[in-house]
């Protein structure tokens, strides 16, 4: 286990998120009040600490940064007003950007799914978005031959009868400032 | 009244009769929602988790458009709501962000429920009141966005939030406690890891009916989605079965007005809520 990592990395943390994180002590309430916490490697509480050690691929390799949900529980609740979520969007934010494959890999396909669908069309079109996260992530194939296929179809088909799937793609006006915003994001990456 | 209005994506697909519900709700009390023109999509988590620039941009687009119109925005859903309040902090603090996009912070965001909920609604609510929604038994569910975190939403009670369990009593429902109001139902986990979402809206389901409720009563389109379609599944998963209708907080204040229209929305439903309201003579 390394103790001390890229100590640049604490400090991009630190930056994002403010000196609050190194008020933390301890007390477990982020982890308690986690609902998702039953599904991570490493609970909220030992994420904080492990960024304050700069112990950067264990946290970026964890399961932790892609099965929590945003739920903001743990930034509501910490008594030190350390913002936990935004800790873990700051992970998930440079674990993206370094390339490697991630613990739940399908996670970060789903979320560029979502934001290529924003950039084709300034708004998201759920089918389309649904369609290429399927297919990239494997999911379609898993699904094909494990026969769950079956289940999903099914949902489709009571979900388009009662009108709830939008078929064609929406149209936007300001596409072309989305697509703008886009190109400006790219140069706005953390590491 | 008019007031600038910003549907979101899934109000075009998925939440379809929450649209439907508050485009008649709002015609009965005489608001104009003004649909913000050319709005896009306020980024949701996908943004937030991939990179900061986009978090802030996305949403911030769309709050210059209502900020030029200058009339307040309202948004129905949590996640929107969310996004845009986090983007008006950042935009406006003392060390703000800028993303090249002017925001002054002159209006105000707000989303559907502290809208309908504001006192000046509340004579012309009871008003409208044709049919009270008697013997109804309802628990309200806030979710995570509508409330959390609190620096960022700016509401007052994130623990146990009242907006909803008064509206419900005022439409002549019965608000019934539970403790699960502001549990999460996993959002967008939903198509990557569908046992969590399962497990989540598992116990959901499980509190609503230990706390003998007869539906649950939302303001997310992703929360009503997350319990509303995966009732078969869990049910099967877990050996039981469930039915528990999941309405938005504007089909029932549509219900109660009398609105044309209300059979047609509660049909999109996956948990048929028909059968529940006839029972109770309430359609």
């Amino acid at each position: 286990m390394e103790l001390i990592g890229d100590k640049n990395f604490r400090d991009v943390v630190v930056d994002a998120v403010g000196e609050e994180i190194f008020t933390c002590y301890q007390c477990y309430k982020c982890s308690a009040g986690c609902p998702v916490s039953f599904a991570m490697d490493m609970l909220p509480h030992q994420v904080i600490r492990s960024v304050l050690f700069n112990q950067k691929e264990r946290v970026l390799s964890s399961r932790t940064i892609w099965v929590c949900a945003a739920c903001e529980t743990c930034t509501t609740r910490c008594p030190n007003e350390i913002e936990i979520a935004k800790v873990m969007d700051v992970l998930r934010q440079i674990q993206q950007e370094s390339g490697k494959q991630a613990k739940e890999p399908k996670v970060p396909i789903f979320h560029k799914a979502f934001l290529d669908s924003i950039k084709k069309t300034g708004r998201v079109h759920e089918l389309t978005m649904i369609r290429n996260y399927t297919q990239k992530s494997g999911e379609l194939r898993e699904k094909l031959k494990t026969g769950e296929w079956k289940n999903d179809v099914k949902l489709g088909i009571k979900m388009f009868l009662r009108g709830k799937l939008k078929v064609m793609p929406p149209k936007c006006g300001g596409v072309k400032e989305v697509k703008k915003i886009f190109e400006q994001a790219k140069e706005h990456k953390k590491a | 009244m008019k007031v600038s209005f910003f549907p979101g994506c899934s109000l075009e697909g998925t939440a379809r009769e929450y649209g439907e519900s508050i485009e008649a709700v709002c015609k009965s009390l005489d608001i104009e929602l003004q649909e913000l023109s050319d709005w896009s999509c306020c980024g949701a988590s996908s943004a937030h988790s991939t990179n900061e620039f986009l978090s802030v941009a996305l949403p911030a687009r769309n709050l210059s458009i209502a900020e030029r119109k200058g009339q307040d925005l309202v948004t129905p859903c949590a996640a929107c709501f969310s996004r845009f309040k986090a983007a008006e902090k950042a935009l406006t603090c003392e060390s703000k962000v800028d993303v090249g996009i002017p925001f002054q912070g002159k209006i105000n965001i707000l989303h559907m429920l502290e809208f309908l909920c504001r006192e000046e609604f509340s004579e012309d609510i009871e008003k409208k009141i044709k049919r009270p929604l008697k013997n109804l038994k309802a628990v309200s569910y806030y979710g995570c966005l509508l409330v959390r975190p609190p620096r960022v939403t700016d509401t007052e009670h994130w623990e146990d939030p009242q907006a909803l369990d008064i509206l419900i009593s005022r439409l002549g429902g019965e608000s019934v406690f539970w403790p699960y109001k502001t549990e999460c139902c996993g959002g967008s986990l939903v198509l990557t890891r569908v046992d969590i979402i399962h497990r989540l809206n598992g116990r959901l389901l499980d509190m609503a009916r230990e706390a003998e409720a007869d539906c649950i009563v939302t303001a997310c389109p992703l929360c009503q989605a997350n319990l509303d379609t995966r009732q078969e599944e869990i049910g099967d998963k877990e050996g039981v079965s469930y039915d528990i209708p999941i309405f938005y907080f504007t089909e029932l204040m549509g219900l109660a007005f009398g609105n044309k229209g209300v059979r047609k929305w509660l049909g999109r439903h996956l948990v048929d809520p028909r059968p529940l309201l006839e029972s109770k003579g309430l359609i």
